[in-house]
């Protein structure tokens, strides 16, 4: 390390929840002006190590921890957040923490209010003194510029789009004169990629402003741009700490789950054009807020895997949403040559069709029920599927049996990490929970499969085996996928061809081995009249 | 030590705390003056009398839509059941079959259309349904007045129209359930063998449902009602399913609990009957969106029991008639406490 003091330094910490080790011996150094990146799987240990620098109560409550923070040399042991903010250090979390009611400029010198005296009060003091609105807007601004991003101070909270809000998160922790780390846990999750690129840059210039940076993301490639120093976590320990020149992101990757990743699989290569045709979209609407389909035309052939890509709000979502009934739908939606009911989720179901939603909690699972209702309930109620007709067929018995026996044979084929079948779902870990979603998908035995969004929030190991389950079923049933996600490289791991749509139409469709720059320019929409051309 | 913990994880420390209480209130029973055998008894034929109208409360809590405070619709459908059955001069067995058969398409039309209008107010349920409850009851109370029955046994023997307001079920269908195949030890003791074993019917009908396709469908659509949706379930035709169910189930459950009472109460009768049967049911450990028979036969015992037991022995205790006043705190007090119990378990 340089001569200079590090501004943090975090020296053998070790905690312990209930006798269960989940940091050891972590040491840390981060100086003024550095970006630091911390990765690691889910449950290595990033956020209790960020609890313990913020003094969350979480971790006093819980026995504290052992081992030395100090700052600037100076060692310190917070006991609350409050005391972490006033030694300069700032987070912005996943969740905003934002009043929508209020301004921006509000927002962002929340508590840090300037204020003036009044008449008043010299009468009844301090408490009834009024806000200096022209100041604050002032010191709202100056942080806002330094962000290098365009926000109005006096837009309301409520009325900002996703990316404004983390700005202005972003906003309200520099605004401090003295911050000094600031801790960004998954900033970019709810980011589109270009607002994330922007959010980049800013990072990039705070850092030059002398302010140390932890970045904690799931994006390896946002930490191999920004980063001047990644450390990677697992399982508690810090197994690697390496400058970003001298690394790249598949030992990033590697490192983290600590088996290697298998290299992205080049297309299936029997893929093969001519093969009949499943499904096919003609002029598909869907109105579905936040991703509009407005004209879509599509054919899919039997057996592939068909990407669905673009950028996040241009209506790639609402393709399958609206194909499967979920939101309202017009157009016509043919497969195997008969045109099915839109605005029906049962006639979709029935006519063959399965969908694994990107809404995973909300549309996706029953999260307290077991995990054999999970996986068994749409085959049941769609098809009639583990039911046992009493009276002649009066009564349909639900065969209790049945349905814990093929929850048991999912459970085993796509390796689930639970205690039995009767675990409420709410209990699994995201990647579990995804891999249910599945199974309830496969059970229904589909001709063609959506699958949405499988890899969102969940971890890198979890991914690879999301994708390695659905190839196979692909390859052993012959299943049709459409999978539509936000990751290209993960489309480009698996699909055999991909659409990118790009403001509600289809802007082209790219064979996976086209390059990104092809990719991207469809993204953001500047090849749309040559693609439109073709058609 | 363990399963101990585990037992009462299970069971949830409201439940232990209630029986304990309920425990000690017969403990302490016999040193006042009060007999055990007939508390006993009073208890179990209380559980009898409002077992059907708590087990009402299942379908629609199972359905996400809340517990069903408009219980008196239901209830007004078994008294019209049951003073349709008297009019026609129904008696004994027939006459109790009777007022369940003539009550049922009432219940069906009534639980249609409440939960038609349920279906329309998702998210508030619990407050519409109180004041569809509380306005139904207003509006036949005009009703009873104005329809036309005739017998001399239910109209006001002044003026000679208008129903009064309770009916004597003697010489018609008084404890025809409870007198079948009835137990009786001593003087003091009486097991009312065929109301429980109806009760046990009426929870095994239930339960039997819940195992059905379709039963399994409103569990789904409680649970979560956009996964039901997403897996082809008409969710609004779920609710309205359940709403029935509760609907008919209170229309039963007021018919068994007057043969046992001994008579028909018109007019507010209905008005409170909705609270036991709720605060039982919470008590039970049902939360906003889930329940089982379980919860019905455990909260019932528990709410009834205390019901029963802590006038009687506060009463001998300090030797003065504060029977009413003790029993309205002691079952007011339950349903306070019930209600702050409600837990909507988190989607």
């Amino acid at each position: 390390m340089t001569e200079q003091q590090p501004l943090l330094h975090m020296q053998g910490i070790t905690k312990e929840y209930f006798g269960n080790r989940v940091l050891t011996d972590v040491t840390l150094d981060i100086n003024r002006g550095e970006v630091l990146g911390l990765v690691g799987e889910n449950g290595a240990g990033k956020s209790t190590l960020m609890n313990i620098l913020f003094g969350m109560s979480v971790i006093v409550q819980t026995g504290g921890y052992t081992g030395s923070v100090s700052i600037d040399g100076k060692e310190v042991n917070f006991q609350n957040p409050f005391d972490a903010l006033k030694a300069g250090i700032g987070m912005v979390h996943q969740e905003f923490s934002l009043i929508p009611g209020f301004t921006a400029t509000e927002n962002i010198l929340l508590n840090g209010e300037i204020l003036h005296d009044n008449i008043v009060t010299k009468i009844f003091g301090p408490r009834l003194k009024t806000l200096n609105l022209p100041e604050m807007r002032a010191i709202a601004e100056k942080s806002i510029e330094l962000l290098g991003v365009e926000i109005s101070p006096d837009t309301l909270v409520a009325e900002m789009p996703v990316g404004h809000k983390q700005f202005t998160e972003l906003a309200r922790e520099i605004h401090r004169p003295e911050m000094k780390l600031l801790v960004l846990d998954e900033p970019t999750a709810v980011l589109t990629e270009s607002e994330a690129q922007v959010l980049l840059t800013s990072l990039r210039r705070l850092a030059a402003t002398g302010i140390a940076i932890i970045f904690i993301t799931h994006r390896l490639q946002e930490i191999l741009d920004i980063c001047d120093r990644i450390v990677i976590l697992r399982d508690g320990q810090v197994v690697k700490e390496v400058a970003t020149s001298d690394t790249d992101i598949g030992q990033v990757a590697e490192l983290m789950v600590g088996r290697s990743v298998s290299a992205k699989s080049a297309a299936t290569e029997d893929y093969n054009e001519s093969t009949e045709t499943i499904l096919s979209v003609d002029q598909l609407w869907v109105d579905m807020p936040g991703e509009t389909v407005r004209d879509v035309s599509l054919e899919v052939h039997k057996g592939e895997i068909f990407g669905i890509g673009g950028l996040a709000g241009q209506g790639k979502l609402g393709i399958p949403n609206g194909i499967m009934g979920l939101y309202p739908a017009g157009g016509a939606v043919i497969l195997h040559g008969k045109p099915t009911r839109l605005n029906d989720p049962a006639a979709a179901l029935a006519a063959g069709m399965a969908f694994v939603s990107e809404d995973r909690r909300g549309v996706g699972l029953l999260l307290e029920e077991a995990l054999d209702w999970n996986i068994a309930f749409t085959a049941m109620q769609a098809q009639n599927k583990f039911l046992r007709p009493l009276l002649g067929g009066l009564i349909q018995w639900r065969d209790d049996k049945a349905i814990q026996n093929v929850a048991t044979e999912y459970i085993k084929a796509l390796d689930i990490k639970c205690t039995s079948t009767d675990q409420p779902a709410q209990e699994l870990s995201g990647g579990n929970q995804q891999k249910i979603c599945l199974a309830k998908a496969f059970a229904v035995q589909p001709d063609v499969l959506f699958v949405s969004e499988p890899t969102r929030g969940i971890d890198v190991g979890a991914k690879a085996l999301v994708l390695e389950a659905l190839r196979t079923y692909n390859r052993k049933n012959g299943t049709t996928i459409i999978m539509i996600s936000s990751e290209l490289e993960e489309l480009r791991s698996i699909c055999d061809r991909i659409a990118i749509v790009d403001e509600g139409r289809i802007a082209g469709i790219l064979p996976p081995s086209a390059t990104a720059k092809e990719f991207g320019l469809l993204m953001i929409g500047k090849v749309k009249s040559e693609a439109n051309s073709h058609e | 030590m363990n399963s101990i913990r585990r037992f009462i994880e299970k069971a949830g420390w409201p439940r232990i705390i209630i029986a304990m209480l309920l425990l000690s209130l017969f403990i302490v029973a016999p040193s006042v003056g009060v007999r055990v055998d007939q508390s006993i008894t009073d208890t179990i034929v209380r559980f009898g009398m409002n077992g059907i109208l708590v087990l009402g409360m299942v379908p629609m809590v199972q359905t996400g839509c809340g517990l069903n405070f408009g219980l008196p619709l239901g209830i007004i459908a078994g008294l019209l059941g049951a003073t349709i059955s008297i009019e026609l001069g129904l008696t004994g067995l027939a006459g109790f079959a009777g007022a369940m058969v003539l009550a049922a398409p009432f219940a069906l039309l009534f639980g249609w259309s409440y939960g038609k209008l349920l279906n329309r107010v998702k998210g508030d349920e619990m407050m519409i349904a109180t004041y569809v409850g509380f306005s139904s009851v207003s509006f036949m109370c005009m009703m009873w007045m104005l329809l036309p029955y005739h017998s001399s046994k239910m109209i006001w023997g002044y003026g000679g129209a208008g129903l009064r307001t309770t009916i004597s079920l003697e010489g018609f269908w008084l404890h025809i359930l409870d007198n079948f195949l009835t137990v009786r030890i001593g003087s003091n003791f009486m097991f009312p063998t065929g109301m429980i074993l109806f009760f046990a019917f009426m929870a095994l009908i239930m339960w039997a449902f819940f195992h059905t396709k379709t039963g399994t469908a409103m569990t789904a659509v409680g649970s979560n009602p956009d996964y039901a949706r997403a897996a082809g379930i008409n969710v609004d035709k779920m609710r309205t399913i359940s709403v029935i169910m509760s609907t008919v189930y209170g229309a039963i459950g007021i018919l068994v609990f007057q043969q046992s009472f001994g008579f028909i109460q018109l007019y507010n009768g209905p008005f409170f009957m909705a609270l036991p049967a709720v605060a039982a049911i919470l008590i039970g450990g049902a939360s906003v969106n889930k329940a089982n028979i379980t919860n019905v036969v455990i909260g019932t015992i528990l709410f009834q029991g205390i019901l029963t037991m802590t006038p009687s022995v506060i009463n001998s205790a300090i030797q003065s008639d504060l029977s009413e006043v003790v029993r309205i705190i002691v079952s007011d007090g339950m349903i306070v406490y019930a209600l702050t119990r409600v837990t909507r378990k988190s989607r």
